[in-house]
């Protein structure tokens, strides 16, 4: 070698080598870009909460935000934990998704409970991201409607709805309440979901063959297309299925989620009610208002699966699935609430433990060797 | 360029490292390393039995005269890589971080071979002398393993082989040596693939070899039907190379948990490693001399070379033009599965694939946070395990729940704690069980 060459070779000092085990590189995704990716995935659904229901929900959103996050960094300074998980926004996560589980109606202080309970009942309190059973803001969703049911239930009307689609917000009030309301004589109108109206009536009327009128008057073809916009009552983050159905898509296309996971909820939940109002039209409406309406979508689509609380195996995703539509429609149907998706959220994520045991693939070379099946055979 | 057509298959799982840095190194042809002045030989390059030394302090020595014998049947022996003198035998640093004996050789600078082998002629030699030429060869698996090569021709009586599999995969990223050789002395592979057919009386012969390398899968194709060898095309997926991985993707056949290839009627031998049974069955040439990629961002010059065996990794990192930036890691093999190192005076060995030289913004040392229940780490295991609750057993020390859950079949491929994102060091979990079982088995 020359000495010209000699000059310009630049070897390593080799003091600073690092000594570590392989794998020796690492695919980029951490757990903080994974919880980005569900934010984007957010961002139909927060656009459509504001859309529908204006400055409220914006602010909802910022109030919920802020109370996760300061909820848990209140607990890791108490529990004496770094607060650097922080940086991993499962807490900004659990905010936005906790907000579109509130009504826009709701006060601060609603926001600040749900938060509270979110992040210190459903989550720290297990040990924090990763080791939480129970999705934080169905656990918070399920806390506020049995404790608080006055202010989880009191729905505002979105800005679309007018006294012509005013029966889509179930006909409750009359022309003449619009006009007062345009005219600024009422402060605010309250109105309800067409989960409830279908809860009332089937309750009041007893599953008797009257009340198919009664349904038709929320479940009609008309109807279907504004609560597929989310022109409804119902929860910032609920009535939009269509913007629901985005983020879902983005989810799916970012391999997030596990599409067993809304598939075979949806599918199950439109079986089960498809089965039952043909036979028994007076006991529920048809499957199409059953996935448009109350927060099927979005239990089905965001929080469902989230992979900390659901099933590691795609069979066991299934499954998860199919007792979420078992549990949901149960629950809408027969149960005392109109509606059931928080509650079978909470009540299957407790089941996933032992569906992930059920479903455990079978190790590689456990069998009897499969001879004669591969090109070179 | 051929018509003819490969099929393309598969394992199931696995992960696939978004930059494989292969267009580093890809393109550049083997070059021929020029001769030092000395070289520092690894005595113990296989697994099994060390080998015994044959010579002392102040011997002469020729090029290719046994230095060390076979200590035992899982053992092969050793040559010297040039001619000179023995310059001493000391202790250096190995690859596993430990001194390890080496033969430190002062060349002669004639590079004079020593008396070789006869050249056999394989069609008309029996399968038991072909054995013994690849063992005096000192020919050991060049895919990583270094297991000695005779001994995984030489099945019991009572198991049938019926596939030979060359492992051309070359799934790590980074490492383009098996490429180039395929590539660029095609008929040395694939008459080697011939001649371990024809030691294991084995009639279906194939190549196995991803689809990113689409020049040496045409430069096979091409004369593969005078060899009698079959080419596969397996999908770009790591760990393709494994060897269990790559025999359900070629045959479709399990080897069942526990068990050896040959339990599934398979052998699986390298491409280099087939090379090297042509020279040694051919000319009498032992081995002496590997393919190894010299690679990563901060070499100058990415590139592929034929090494001598005890040619310093410092040497090497020299031939390819030094570096550009201080390196984070150096290595030994592949980012996937090979060995970090402390030392630049470690030495090319007969498994040294890749020397492979890391940025230092690509050497990230993770803080692990909990495990999110994502399930990759399932989807990635080609063994089907469960990593994420395996190191969960293993982190809270319940080592019998971990040999449950078949943590003694985690074959260590790094495709878990690759795609982890919370980092969690899932691969050291599972060697340190792995470690703590065979240990309490043993007592």
């Amino acid at each position: 070698m020359s000495e010209e060459v000699k000059s310009e070779l630049l070897m390593p000092k080799g003091d600073e080598l690092v000594l570590s085990t392989s794998p020796h590189i690492h695919a980029t995704e951490d757990v903080r870009s994974i919880m980005i990716k569900v934010l984007i995935a957010l961002v139909p659904v927060i656009c459509a909460g504001i859309i529908l229901f204006g400055s409220a929900a914006a602010l909802i959103m910022g109030y919920c935000v802020v109370f996760c996050v300061v909820a848990e960094a209140v607990w890791l300074k108490l529990a004496g934990k770094n607060l650097d998980s922080l940086k991993d926004l499962s807490a900004v996560v659990t905010g936005i998704l906790l907000a579109m589980n509130l009504s826009a109606a709701a006060p601060w202080w609603l926001c600040l409970i749900g938060s509270v309970l979110a992040i210190w009942l459903a989550k720290q309190i297990f040990g924090g991201l990763g080791h939480n059973p129970f999705n934080p803001a169905a656990v918070a969703r399920v806390g506020l409607l049995i404790a608080l049911p006055k202010y989880m239930t009191t729905w505002i009307p979105t800005r679309f709805m007018n006294s012509d689609t005013a029966s889509y917000c179930q006909g409750l009030f009359t022309k003449a309440d619009w006009s007062s309301v345009l005219a600024g004589k009422l402060d605010a109108v309250t109105c309800a979901t067409p989960l409830g109206v279908v809860g009332t009536t089937a309750k009041v009327l007893n599953h008797s063959p009257e009340a198919v009128n009664n349904f038709a008057q929320v479940a009609n073809p008309s109807c279907y297309w504004q609560y597929f916009l989310g022109n409804m009552g119902g929860c910032l983050g609920e009535t939009s299925a269509l913007a629901l159905l985005i983020g879902g898509l983005i989810l799916i296309a970012f391999k997030l989620i596990k599409w067993q996971v809304p598939v075979f909820y949806l599918g199950s939940v439109a079986l089960m009610t498809g089965i039952i109002n043909y036979f028994l039209p007076g006991v529920t409406p048809p499957p199409v208002f059953h996935l448009l309406t109350g927060g099927l979508m979005i239990g089905a689509i965001f929080m469902a699966t989230d992979m900390v609380t659901s099933p590691m195996t795609n069979w066991g995703a299934a499954v998860f699935g199919i007792g979420l539509g078992v549990v949901t429609c149960t629950i809408r149907i027969w149960g005392n609430y109109p509606e059931g998706v928080s509650f079978a959220i909470v009540f299957m994520n407790a089941l996933v433990p032992l569906i992930d045991k059920f479903f455990v693939k079978r190790p590689f070379g456990y069998n009897k060797p499969i001879v004669e099946e591969g090109v070179a055979a | 360029m051929t018509t003819k057509t490969y099929k393309t298959v598969t394992f199931k799982g696995g992960v696939h490292p978004a930059r494989d840095g292969k267009d580093l190194s890809r393109s550049a042809a083997i070059q021929e390393a020029p001769l030092l002045d000395e070289y520092q030989v690894i005595v113990q390059q296989n697994i099994g039995a060390p080998p015994k030394l044959l010579v002392k302090k102040g011997d002469e020595v020729k090029k290719g005269q046994m230095i060390a014998e076979a200590g035992g049947f899982v053992s092969v022996p050793l040559h010297s890589p040039t001619s000179g003198k023995v310059k001493n035998i000391d202790r250096i640093p190995g690859p596993m971080g430990v001194p390890t004996d080496a033969v430190i050789i002062t060349a002669d600078g004639k590079d004079e071979w020593g008396e070789l082998m006869p050249p056999l002629d394989w069609k008309n030699t029996d399968g038991a002398t072909l054995k013994k030429r690849i063992c005096d060869a000192g020919i050991v698996g060049m895919g990583g393993a270094a297991f000695p090569a005779h001994v995984k021709l030489s099945p019991p009586p009572d198991k049938k082989i019926d596939y030979l599999i060359l492992n051309g995969a070359e799934c790590e990223p980074y490492l383009t040596a098996d490429h180039r050789l395929m590539l660029e002395e095609t008929e040395k592979v694939l008459e080697g693939a011939a001649i371990l057919g024809h030691a294991l009386g084995v009639k279906n012969v194939f190549i196995g070899i991803e689809t990113n390398k689409e020049d040496a899968i045409h430069a096979l194709l091409d004369k593969c039907d005078a060899y009698g060898v079959g080419v596969v095309g397996l999908k770009v997926q790591y760990p393709q190379g494994a060897e269990k991985q790559l025999i359900y993707a070629v045959t479709g056949r399990k080897v069942p948990a526990g068990k050896l290839p040959m339990d599934a009627g398979c052998v699986v031998q390298n491409v280099g490693t087939a090379a090297a049974v042509t020279d040694a069955v051919k000319e009498g040439k032992p081995l002496i001399e590997r393919i190894t990629t010299v690679t990563g961002e901060p070499i100058k010059n990415p590139s592929n070379w034929r090494f001598r065996l005890g040619t310093p990794v410092s040497r090497a990192i020299e031939l390819a033009g030094g570096i550009t930036q201080e390196p984070g890691k150096i290595i030994l093999g592949g980012p996937m599965m090979g060995f970090a190192q402390k030392s630049m005076d470690v030495t090319v060995m007969k498994n040294t694939s890749g020397i492979l030289l890391l940025e230092k913004s690509d050497v990230i040392q993770y803080q692990s946070t909990a495990c999110i229940r994502c399930g990759r780490c399932l989807s990635a295991c080609p063994m089907n395990l469960l990593p994420g609750s395996l190191s969960a057993a293993i982190e809270s020390e319940k080592f019998d729940l971990a040999a449950k859950m078949n943590v003694m079949d985690c074959i260590e491929c790094g495709s878990c704690a690759y795609i982890c994102p919370a980092h969690r060091p899932l691969v050291q979990h599972f060697r340190r069980a792995k470690a703590e079982i065979r240990n309490r088995s043993k007592k």
